[in-house]
């Protein structure tokens, strides 16, 4: 039958969506347990390439015929192997295009809400690697946080809507992922802010994003406030936006929260994690929307793919919210924490300037899962 | 070491280096052994896992200046 080329927003429409959808991976089994395309309702199995080059009659009855059929592999090359194989057995299926690479670098923006006088934030949501970059959009301004270092995407964007992008934060020195945020900086002329903590051994000039900094977006000005967190980095800054949204960047997750060891610090820092989350967080309103820098699982994306929840709600059900216990705590965040992020010392220092790998060397230092927080 | 055959399977891109190295031990006897050589980063997870899931067994891999070598002693 046929063969159909899936484009990364492909699979992403059915993860937003809530479609169905079949997976057969054919990575080896390593690959697939450690990291795979997750959906709502997605269907999957595993049968690496190389167990099928003398036939694919054995996982024929395995197949479902009464929905659509993606094969994926690392690259894709293997994928359009099997697919083709399937296809001659008579079965209409897909493959992924880039395969897994691409899933990794695919960003879908979504509104997440209005802010006053037009305004808008947007929640640039990498569905393949968990990471999530915010837009704050006011007037012919705008503002970036946490950018991945797809700079394309969100000057492209910006020069759709006829905004100029004016701030650029991080709100930490990311470990899991490469920061777009310095590339968009001086590409657009805007200011680029580090939390001066995180960036005691950054090679680069940046300006320092303080406790108390606020910015202004747009004609009608709105407020882009710095409120110091620290805990997961040391110079981990939260933002308050219109008085609306609370970005969290990895100190908070919908169903988690921030892992305080990828710096190596993790002893150091839980009593200043431990801060942030039930004392300066539980000073804030409760009615704020927090807006992370990360999600882990499927089950943490809204219906319309955000990834958003009432601050008030988080401090009701999410667990690491609810330890009253501070030695409980202290041994929840440092022992038996999850496997640290791939390459997640070369992206330290990619992320201060110290090595520039190339885009094939910075795709292959992001594969695999975030794993920034602890649950 | 006796390297009874050798395939040269650099530059090529994933799934070619497994399929030439699945004809490949093919063409060989049991207990002989089989040089690969890629340059696909992926077949450092795959030919170990081929190797395995066929009983055959991985005696040695290498890295020099960007090409990986493996040698298979055919199951």
């Amino acid at each position: 039958m046929t063969v159909n080329m899936w484009k990364a927003a492909d699979v992403a429409r059915k993860v937003i969506d809530n479609k169905e959808l079949f997976i057969l991976d054919v990575r080896n089994a390593d690959a697939f347990e450690d990291w795979k395309i997750e959906g709502h309702q997605f269907d999957y199995l595993n049968i690496p390439y190389f167990e099928l080059l003398d036939g694919v009659e054995e996982i024929l009855p395995r197949i479902p015929t009464d929905k659509d059929v993606l094969v994926v592999c690392a690259k894709e090359g293997s994928s359009v192997m099997v697919a083709e194989m399937l296809s001659d057995a008579g079965l209409t299926v897909g493959y992924l295009e880039g395969g897994m690479k691409s899933w990794s670098m695919y960003l879908e923006p979504i509104k997440v809400g209005d802010l006053a006088d037009g305004g808008e934030l947007y929640q640039f949501v990498r569905l393949g690697k968990g990471c999530l970059s915010y837009m704050v959009v006011s007037g012919d301004e705008a503002a970036i946080i946490d950018a991945v270092r797809f700079t394309e995407v969100f000057t492209k964007f910006a020069e759709e809507k006829n905004i100029t992008i004016k701030h650029v934060f991080d709100t930490h020195l990311h470990a899991d992922h490469i920061s777009g945020g310095r590339a968009i900086a001086a590409a657009t002329g805007a200011t680029y802010y580090l939390p001066p903590k995180d960036a005691e051994e950054v090679v680069y000039d940046y300006t320092p994003l303080e406790d108390g900094l606020t910015v202004k977006v747009g004609t009608s000005q709105i407020n882009v406030g710095a409120v110091y967190s620290p805990g997961h980095t040391i110079g981990s800054t939260s933002f308050v936006v219109d008085g609306k949204y609370l970005l969290t960047g990895d100190i908070l997750f919908i169903d988690s929260i921030g892992r305080p060891d990828l710096a190596g610090l993790a002893e150091d820092w839980v009593a200043d994690l431990r801060e942030s989350l039930y004392v300066r967080y539980r000073a804030l309103a409760e009615d704020l929307i927090v807006c992370p820098a990360h999600f882990m699982i499927i089950d943490e994306l809204n219906e319309d793919g955000t990834v958003a929840k009432r601050l008030g709600d988080l401090f009701a059900e999410n667990h690491g919210l609810n330890v009253e216990d501070e030695k409980v705590f202290r041994s929840m965040v440092t022992d038996n924490l999850p496997p640290q992020p791939h390459a997640y010392q070369e992206i330290r220092h990619v992320n201060m300037g110290k090595i520039m790998p190339t885009d094939e060397e910075q795709t292959e230092m992001e594969i695999g899962p975030n794993r920034c927080a602890v649950r | 070491m006796n390297i009874t055959k050798t395939l040269d399977a650099k530059g090529l891109a994933c799934p070619m280096p497994i399929v030439r190295t699945k004809k490949a031990i093919d063409t060989i006897q049991s207990g002989e052994i089989l040089e690969v050589l890629t340059t696909d980063k992926g077949s450092l997870n795959d030919i170990k896992a081929w190797s395995a899931a066929g009983g055959h067994t991985v005696l040695e891999q290498k890295e020099e200046a960007g090409v990986l070598y493996f040698y298979i002693q055919k199951a």
